[in-house]
């Protein structure tokens, strides 16, 4: 017992980060549905796109990465619904912020719970989708290094409209038109890295941007979306 | 003699306040748009390079000005409602973001119709008038959250954190969009060396006025309709003359 209350003085932030990102991914495990249900639309937006504008491998090889990147923002804003809606309904975000520890760490680790469960397997799929579209191997690589910087991005913005639009009725449609606007510059400067390496740019600025933006909203969305919470949960 | 600087921080009071302002607002915008079209339209001489299709500039402008500055005033309000919890802030970004909205779209529309004869085109992808797009997107989107949140409390203060993210990003947008594309013309208005014509400058600036005084006259008179709808309950409400007679506010 003793024992027992040292280990939980002893917890420090980064326990608490990886035990909430633990539960999330083991919680999302349970219900997989979910997740391939995110993949499978990625696949299925990608996919209807040559069906829609003609299969003339020229266009297609232009065109794909901003393709690849605008379904990446679509099926990231899907599964973002689900971010808190669970725990917010089953009363476990009520406990989350009755807890002692900081509010913002925890919502850190549901955000990157989140994008390993739905951004990590979106970057995964990426380079299968753009041979689809005849893209050159180091335009994958830079879409590659451009979605696993952008992506958590995208997580981390999204979770503040997530948490604003908590319990609300079309919650879905309304996230997203918050959302999206402020997801503009992670798509430029995303697709703007594989454009600058097909015409033979250096990259370094449009990845570093994207670096940039990924350092930012790491240390200020959690807090936000923490202050979101509390005001959705008021 | 001590001024009570909070007097007017209270909706009670400010209410009478608005309605003393509303006419004297609405009648200058009306004059000032008198004369800043006529001035504008009639008086300004024809541009060298594009003709009299320039002219669209006069209303152009203004609305677009007055789309960005009117984000940052909401978003200074919210703030201030959020952070010291007075109802009347709260209030006042709530009214302003449908005007803001409309000068947005206006400034789009004539900047499309400014387009046609000049790009040939009615829209082109250029990074001014997409982050325009994007701020009326911002607009709509606080205007969305705060009418789907029933308890007026929480939204002010959801729709509040949202207009200082979106004020935030709006720099990051900005630029982003800029590097992404640029094919609008530059600043025409400085404050050094301008190459506009004397006639041409001072009718700008009076449908900047005018623009100024119409949102002004707007917001305040949207603002009292929200403190009527919000403050309904209360009893100095029924106090004002012509409210009391409604059968409603005797509840």
């Amino acid at each position: 017992m003793i024992e027992d209350h040292r280990d939980m003085k002893k917890s420090t932030m980064f326990d608490l980060l990886v035990l909430v990102i633990r539960r999330d991914l083991v919680l999302a495990m349970r219900r997989r549905a979910d997740v391939l249900t995110t993949l499978i639309f990625f696949v299925m937006v990608v996919s209807l796109f040559p069906l829609g504008v003609g299969p003339e491998m020229d266009m297609l090889r232009k065109m794909a990465a901003g393709v690849l990147w605008v379904a990446a923002l679509l099926s990231s804003m899907l599964s973002l619904g689900r971010l808190f809606s669970a725990d917010y309904l089953d009363g476990t975000l009520e406990q989350m912020m009755l807890a002692p520890q900081s509010l913002s760490m925890l919502v850190l680790g549901k955000m990157a719970a989140h994008w390993m469960v739905s951004g990590l397997p979106l970057v995964m799929l990426a380079p299968v989708l753009g041979l689809q579209f005849d893209m050159p191997v180091r335009e994958i690589g830079v879409l590659i290094a451009g979605l696993l910087l952008g992506t958590p991005i995208l997580s981390m913005v999204g979770a503040i409209g997530a948490a604003l639009t908590l319990g609300l009725r079309g919650g879905g449609v309304l996230l997203s038109l918050l959302v999206l606007p402020l997801c503009i510059p992670v798509l430029i400067f995303g697709a703007g890295a594989v454009e600058a390496v097909s015409s033979g740019l250096p990259i370094a600025s449009h990845l570093s941007l994207l670096g940039a933006l990924l350092v930012l909203s790491l240390v200020f969305t959690p807090w936000v979306t923490a202050q979101a919470l509390r005001i959705s949960m008021e | 003699m001590a001024i009570n600087w909070f007097k007017y921080a209270a909706p009670t009071t400010f209410y009478g306040l608005a309605g003393k302002m509303i006419p004297w607002f609405a009648v200058s915008a009306a004059l000032l748009f008198c004369a800043g079209l006529y001035i504008g339209f009639f008086v300004a001489p024809v541009d060298a390079q594009q003709g009299e299709f320039y002219r669209i500039i006069f209303i152009h402008v203004p609305t677009s000005i007055l789309s960005m500055f009117l984000y940052l005033i909401m978003a200074g309000y919210a703030a201030l409602g959020l952070v010291f919890n007075t109802r009347l802030s709260s209030m006042m970004a709530s009214a302003i973001a449908p005007t803001g909205a409309l000068f947005a779209f206006i400034s789009l529309w004539t900047g499309a119709l400014w387009g046609k004869p000049m790009w040939g085109a009615w829209w082109m992808w250029d990074a001014r008038l997409t982050s325009e797009l994007i701020l009326l997107f911002l607009y709509l989107g606080f205007i969305a959250l705060h009418a789907s949140i029933d308890d007026p409390r929480r939204a002010d203060r959801a729709a509040a954190l949202l207009a200082i993210v979106g004020s935030v990003n709006v720099p990051i947008i900005y630029f982003s969009v800029q590097w992404w594309n640029t094919l609008h013309q530059g600043s025409t208005i400085k404050f050094s060396g301008t190459t506009m014509h004397v006639v041409m400058q001072q009718a700008l600036l009076i449908m900047l006025l005018a623009c100024w005084s119409y949102a002004f006259a707007v917001v305040l008179a949207r603002v009292r309709s929200i403190i009527l709808e919000r403050e309904r309950n209360t009893t100095w409400i029924t106090q004002i003359p012509g409210v009391a007679e409604f059968p409603e506010a005797k509840r």
